[in-house]
């Protein structure tokens, strides 16, 4: 016998939000508690640097999103952007290269190395876990030969991304925005996006269904890795000079985003919009900290807490309602 | 361990033997379904009871209920007279209750030993005694009369054999309630025979059994009370005996004027046509044909090999030599994409495994064998996918709160339908279908026959392989007979009959030694 299910949807929109999204609910409670405990947390500029801190770890977590999908796991992103990084700023300087062109020789970088991940995956049939741990050697220790060890000044034309637009819109933020509605356009709308739910929630039966799964597995770890290497790019742009010890261990940072954000790393669940709301999660909650003067060590340890409480709690509701 | 074949027979029991255990009012809720909606049910030692209903009419939930897995949100359940409380799966095993479920619960990377022993490996100095724990399992493997090393990995087994095992290690835990949720869904006559005699001998001790079956012809050969479950409330209690129109009645409300309803259409031209497969261990020298308009019949024991050819012709496997020829037109072997463009589709038997993506909802697994035809530019049509797959979801009665339900949380016929379904869709001029009905019941199997019936008629044509040889017989233009690999006969369907058909199954195949 079945009844509609209308009381959620009759609530109001924003409660039935956070009543399926609990880390959305999450990130309010951690917002207005921080608004109490500090009166500089809720002001324009410093959201506006919550944001920019957000953005590098969001889009590398976007591109997470995609693997994580599929059941599959990328630990090279944060190398993989250094790599990037280095390339365009050697490209734009030592080589000489047009800045615009040395952006896209970065951008190739990135895809090359998901496409090398994928193919080593889906073809050579290593664990992910493996291949990318393998591409992350490879791609930190390219970035130290590239840039001999030290970092490389960005061309100017290039490390105004790390500026602002008008005098307010910091353009890593407006960069996460535009990755973060690829990403759902991606996921929800496309061929691509639609298999890799598929493909994560069963392989076997995405095979027998007729989707191509090594294809799609190229499809995959390619857009990670593109969205690494743009994620590379903001970052040395913010800080004007690329660095090959750059992003070391953003990938975990980038994996927890996308798990808070209530993606299954078991593979077929997971959205762009719970990704960054994971990413914004552990950005508010450096920042909270470093507002109410914690101690660096001491935030390690809270945000270690915070990552498993909240996927603590997603996993207790789901179980609650299932 | 008292082992049950050391005690003699007694003689069959006698009505009014003890009250193990009794449901009361049992309820049970999920977001949007209402699944039991007051049950009541008692079951006596020494005795099978069947639980009869439609898919979905709450039979899995009642017993998820018994065994742990569900906590129920209202009535009770007694055990000897005494209100229990079922919290875990341990709570269940402790009283005595064993439960096989629908939807197996092996694990596939595991051996066939370590399943059967899992929990409760045997142990020496600490370690697992794997000698002794093959041991135990080869005797119950023997118990139940299949032949598989324990050292088998659960996933290279067919889908029979899984279930033989789900019985087995059922078996190891000496339970006083035995339940069994559609334990036949998927076996051939000579095991069902085969795990009859053990229920029997079982009953015979004094377990008291519970039965799940959606093959009516089976309750009066096993059972000896039937409780009728409708839209999750107890609706009758009535002795095995009654005639099958009766049970029809009880549980669809409504008589079956016919449940074979095959419109058979005169061939058109060969569509698929198969040469000479072979696959070392698999099957050997298979050929057949398959013309438009037609329905042909795989039978054959488990272990014959059906699934197997079915896989290959599909490209989901590869074989070793022969080919498959789709209007004359050879296909690439083991391509499933180049198979699926040659118009050929098939329906897993393994839906669990093989068939759904559980984690998904209803929507997205109807429409994922359309996902590429639904593309535009790298778009896809999701209002269109959603539009056709609640389409298909109505014309199979798949009960559901709504599109977006998750396919984990239907109930077992209910997704075996959207296996089918997502198949409909894809309109393949060749499906081949694995074990289609299998946990589907009686009223919404007449509705995937007419289905089959109109897919014929435009011309398209289905191989349908199947343990359940009435169905076979019914819905066959011809019928094809597999022995170990071996393709050992053809009959027409005017002279099939079971007999002539399980003659032919057992035909001892020489000189082939595959298994
Ligand atoms: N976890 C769940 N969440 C939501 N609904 C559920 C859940 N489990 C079962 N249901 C619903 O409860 C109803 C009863 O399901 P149940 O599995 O008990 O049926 P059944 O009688 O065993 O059917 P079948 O013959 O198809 O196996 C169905 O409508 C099903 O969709
Ligand atoms: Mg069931």
């Amino acid at each position: 016998m079945l009844v509609s299910t209308n009381v959620l949807s009759r609530q109001p929109a924003l409660r039935s939000l956070l009543a399926e999204n609990g880390a959305l609910a999450a990130l309010v409670v951690l917002a207005v508690a921080l608004s109490l405990l500090s009166g500089d947390f809720l002001s324009v500029t410093n959201l506006l640097n919550v944001g920019v801190q957000a953005a590098v770890t969001a889009i590398l977590a976007f591109g997470a999103t995609y693997v994580i999908i599929t059941g599959g796991i990328d630990l090279s992103v944060g190398a993989v952007a250094a790599l990037s990084a280095i390339v365009l700023a050697w490209s734009a300087t030592s080589a000489g290269l047009p800045w615009p062109v040395a952006m896209v020789i970065a951008l190739v970088v990135g895809l090359a190395c998901g496409l090398i991940n994928a193919a080593l995956i889906a073809y050579g049939k290593l664990p992910p876990f493996i291949a990318t741990l393998a591409m992350l050697g490879v791609a930190r220790g390219l970035a130290l030969v590239v840039s001999q060890g030290s970092p490389i000044a960005m061309p100017d034309a290039v490390s105004h991304l790390g500026d602002t637009i008008g005098g307010y819109l910091p353009v890593p933020v407006l960069v996460m925005a535009v990755m973060g509605v690829i990403t759902a356009v991606v996921l929800n709308r496309t061929y691509s996006g639609r298999a890799m739910y598929a493909l994560g929630g069963n392989e076997e039966a995405a095979r027998l269904s007729g989707i191509k799964v090594g294809r799609q597995k190229l499809v995959t770890y390619a857009l990670s890795g593109a969205f690494a290497a743009v994620a590379g790019i903001v970052l040395a742009s913010r800080l004007a000079s690329a660095q090959p010890q750059a992003a070391s261990g953003y990938e975990l940072d980038a994996i927890a985003a996308v798990v808070i954000g209530g993606a299954s790393l078991s593979g077929g669940k997971g959205r762009a919009f719970g990704t960054l709301v994971g990413a914004l999660i552990l950005a508010v909650l450096r920042n909270g900290l470093n507002l109410l003067s914690v101690s660096a060590f001491w935030q390690q340890v809270v945000i270690g807490v915070v990552i498993a409480l909240a996927v603590l709690l997603d996993t207790l509701r789901r179980r609650g309602s299932g | 361990m008292s082992g049950p074949d050391e005690q003699d027979t007694p003689p069959a029991p006698e009505p009014g033997r003890p009250e193990i255990l009794r449901v009361e009012g049992l309820g049970k809720r999920f977001p949007g379904v209402v699944a039991l909606d007051g049950v009541d049910f008692g079951l006596r030692a020494g005795e099978v009871h069947v639980l009869l209903g439609e898919n979905g009419a709450g039979k899995s939930t009642l017993i998820k209920m018994l065994s742990g897995a569900y906590h129920p949100d209202s009535g009770r359940i007694l055990l000897d007279g005494a209100p229990v409380e079922i919290r875990t799966a341990t709570d269940a095993q402790r009283l005595g209750i064993a439960t096989i479920y629908q939807e197996f619960n092996l694990v596939p990377q595991l051996t066939v030993g370590e399943n059967l022993a899992l929990g409760r490996p045997p142990r020496r100095f600490g370690l697992v005694d794997t000698r002794r724990m093959h041991e135990q399992a080869r005797e119950l493997l023997a118990r139940v009369g299949i032949d598989v090393d324990p050292r088998t990995k659960v996933a290279e087994l067919g889908i029979a054999r899984m279930q033989m095992v789900e019985i087995a290690k059922a078996l190891a835990l000496n339970a006083r309630v035995l339940i069994m949720d559609e334990p036949t869904a998927v076996l051939t006559t000579t095991e069902v025979q085969r795990l009859f005699a053990i229920v029997r001998q079982l009953r015979d001790q004094g377990v008291a059994v519970v039965f799940i079956t959606h093959h009516l012809e089976e309750i009066a050969q096993i059972g000896d009370r039937v409780t009728v479950l409708r839209d999750g409330r107890s609706v009758a209690e009535v002795p095995a005996r009654t005639p099958e129109e009766e049970l029809v009645r009880l549980m669809v409300g409504r008589p079956i004027d016919q449940q074979y309803p095959r419109e058979a259409s005169s061939p058109g031209a060969p569509l698929l046509q198969v040469r000479g497969l072979s696959r070392a261990g698999a099957f050997t020298d298979v050929s057949f044909e398959l013309r438009a308009g037609e329905v042909v019949g795989v039978a054959g024991l488990v272990g014959a090999g059906r699934t197997e050819i079915a896989r290959a012709v599909f490209g989901a496997d590869r074989y070793d030599s022969g080919e498959v020829l789709v209007d004359g037109h050879r296909l690439p072997g083991g391509d499933v994409n180049a198979a699926m463009a040659a118009g050929l589709g098939l329906v897993p038997e393994d839906r669990k495994g093989q068939g759904l993506v559980l984690g998904a909802d209803v929507g997205e697994n109807l429409g994922l064998v359309t996902l590429r035809r639904a593309t535009r530019g790298g778009f896809v049509d999701r209002a269109g996918q959603r539009k056709a797959a609640g389409r298909v979801a109505a014309q199979l009665g798949v009960r559901m709160s709504h599109l977006g339900q998750e396919v984990r949380t239907l109930s077992g016929g209910n997704q075996q339908k959207i296996v089918i379904g997502k198949w409909l869709l894809a309109d393949a001029r060749v499906l081949i279908l694995d074990e289609p009905t299998r946990g589907i019941d009686v009223g919404a199997k007449v509705e995937i026959y007419q289905l089959i019936n109109s897919l014929t008629a435009s011309g398209h044509a289905v191989l349908m392989i199947s343990s359940d040889l009435p169905e076979i017989l019914g819905m066959s233009d011809r019928v094809l007979v597999m022995a170990r690999g071996r393709l050992v006969g053809e009959l027409d369907a005017a002279e099939a009959t079971q007999d002539s058909v399980m003659a032919l199954a057992v035909t001892e195949v020489e000189d082939a030694r595959v298994h």
